[in-house]
């Protein structure tokens, strides 16, 4: 029990430690790998309490996925280092704006805890958590059965957000010639080329 | 505390006898990867050195062991070395969880096909943060490249997993190999092998889709600028990452450490050599794959991934779950 505790505060160590490094290092590149690293730990404390699942879950989407994407945008912007910081240097404006909506998610995350009502179907059912299933196969039972609605609704939402991203950034453009495979390949002697009889000083226009 | 340093060091013990095997074999699996990329060529390869050239490998190391580490003036210095440290550690951590036998495996995790996942697909930050901490145009290009690369054929190769893990119902290694005692997965799941394998070859940037190290653009690549022993940790983490797609390859489709056919000459032969022969099979395929397919173009990479696969293994994926609801093959769950 007491190597438990011991990786757990080293793992909930370094996620607080890097968490704080997150917002006050001054280079966005080195945000971006505290961020990483930060996640890892968090995954790290979801198997220990046995969350085997979420834990993969995260490091694959997050640290996998979103986490590349966040490091391949900074560094294709190549943000510049930070002048202002939380603490040393210059007062920055953005501080009492971040506060504030900081303020304001405190409460509603408190307002939300506060008033977190559990399915009582999921905490009252002991079989469930009790029998020996797996962790994947009992989140599995309550997503598929009781929540199919929500988790629908989650893959629906997220399509909305990927159909406006494409919607957003796409622009048709004109002049621009597009390789077609088939075309290409099917191509032989006969269709591909043509001969023309050049008269003297003129030359012909080849590309229509 | 006592009982946990005994426990501790009994993990240490098996953790040397995984490792010193892998590294040793990444070795061999260089040669033998020269060896035939010279034979389809008409060529010897390495035969100098050692029987038959075995040592080629070990020598290649000694060399960039003794060669001086240069670190470029404006590169990132902490950046710099942890990249190729995080390459290598990530080849070699996902080991823990492949089943060599139904004993013989380091931890025989609940999850253990989404770890691999999940380190496979970590994996990545390796190339980008050597290619930006080098500070120069090539790596950054390559690195670029690389990211674009593997995030997109991690898709199609997760739903590949899908499809396997929905015939087997369990995200255990063993359990997946034990699901396949009568028909390995390679026949019902044929296309899926296929487009797993060439994902394959996208995900450890083998060619034809080395485009991160193209070396008539790039130079190198990301490892324009490391020398050494930083090199030569690339090198390693890559080739180990290639065996580990192998062997994830063969756990998938080709029954793991199961032998062709429960029957008598073939069963006594010990699960390890079936295992590590199916894995040397698919290198087989992986090296001469290397040795006769030209380099992709950048855009039909990411054609081929975003446009075929992904759909392609989508519509398989409905397909297999339809099959198997209509015919009441759906896995049971034992509560």
């Amino acid at each position: 029990m007491i190597v438990h505790s011991i990786f757990f505060y080293f793992f909930s160590i370094i996620a607080i430690f890097s968490s704080l490094m997150v917002i006050t290092s001054r280079s966005t590149i080195n945000s971006v790998f505290f961020l990483i690293l930060d996640f890892i730990s968090v995954g790290c404390l979801f198997i220990m309490v046995g969350a085997e699942f979420l834990g993969m879950i995260l490091l694959i989407v997050y640290v996998g996925a979103v986490a590349v994407l966040f490091l391949f945008v900074v560094m294709m912007l190549n943000v510049a280092e930070q002048k202002q910081s939380w603490f040393i240097g210059k007062k920055s404006t953005h501080i009492p704006t971040g506060l504030i909506v900081s303020v304001l998610i405190l409460l509603e995350l408190l307002v939300v805890v506060g008033g977190w009502k559990y399915k009582e179907d999921v905490m009252s059912s002991s079989t469930l958590v009790l029998s020996n299933i797996s962790n994947t196969h009992q989140l599995g039972l309550v997503m598929y059965t009781d929540y199919i609605l929500y988790f629908q609704l989650a893959g629906v939402v997220l399509l909305l957000a990927m159909i406006g991203a494409i919607l957003l950034t796409f622009r048709e453009r004109v002049g621009v010639k597009k390789q077609s495979y088939f075309t290409q390949i099917s191509r032989n002697p006969s269709t591909a080329v043509e001969l023309k009889d050049v008269k003297s000083n003129e030359g012909v226009k080849l590309d229509d | 505390m006592i009982e946990y340093l005994q426990i501790l060091g009994q993990e240490v013990y098996k953790i040397v006898f995984l490792l010193v095997p892998i590294l040793v074999s990444v070795a061999m699996i260089v040669w033998l990867d020269r060896r035939v990329w010279g034979l389809v060529q008409k060529r010897r390869g390495p035969n100098v050195v050692g029987p038959f050239g075995l040592f080629q490998t070990l020598a290649d190391a000694l060399k960039y062991i003794f060669k001086e580490i240069i670190i470029p003036a404006s590169a990132n210095k902490v950046v710099f070395i942890i990249a190729p440290i995080v390459t290598m550690t990530l080849a070699l951590v996902a080991w823990a969880v492949i089943p060599m036998s139904e004993e013989l495996v380091l931890s025989d995790i609940n999850v253990g096909i989404l770890y691999l996942f999940a380190v496979s697909s970590l994996g990545v930050y390796g190339i980008i943060m050597g290619g930006w901490a080098s500070n120069s145009k090539y790596p950054f290009l390559g690195a670029i490249r690389s990211a674009a690369q593997m995030v997109s054929y991690e898709v199609s190769i997760g739903i590949i997993i899908i499809n396997v893990l929905l015939c087997v119902g369990s995200l255990n290694l063993n359990d997946i190999v034990i699901a396949q005692k009568n028909l390995w997965y390679v026949i019902p799941l044929f296309p899926m092998f296929v487009i797993f394998f060439i994902s394959a070859l996208a995900e450890t940037n083998r060619p034809p889709f080395d485009l991160p190290e193209a070396e008539a653009e790039l130079v190198a690549g990301y490892q324009t600028e490391y020398s050494g022993m930083m090199y030569a940790m690339f090198w390693l983490g890559e080739y180990a990452n290639i065996l580990l797609m192998c062997a994830l390859g063969s756990i998938l489709f080709l029954g793991g450490w199961l032998p062709i056919m429960d029957v008598y000459p073939l069963n006594i032969i010990p699960a390890p050599i079936w295992m590590i022969s199916k894995i040397l099979f698919l290198f087989l395929l992986f090296a001469l794959i290397k040795a006769i397919v030209p380099r992709y173009r950048y855009d039909q990479l990411m054609r081929l991934g975003w446009k075929i696969f992904l759909p392609f293994s989508l519509i398989y994926l409905v397909f297999t779950a339809s099959f198997l609801f209509y015919f009441e093959k759906l896995p049971k769950v034992n509560f």
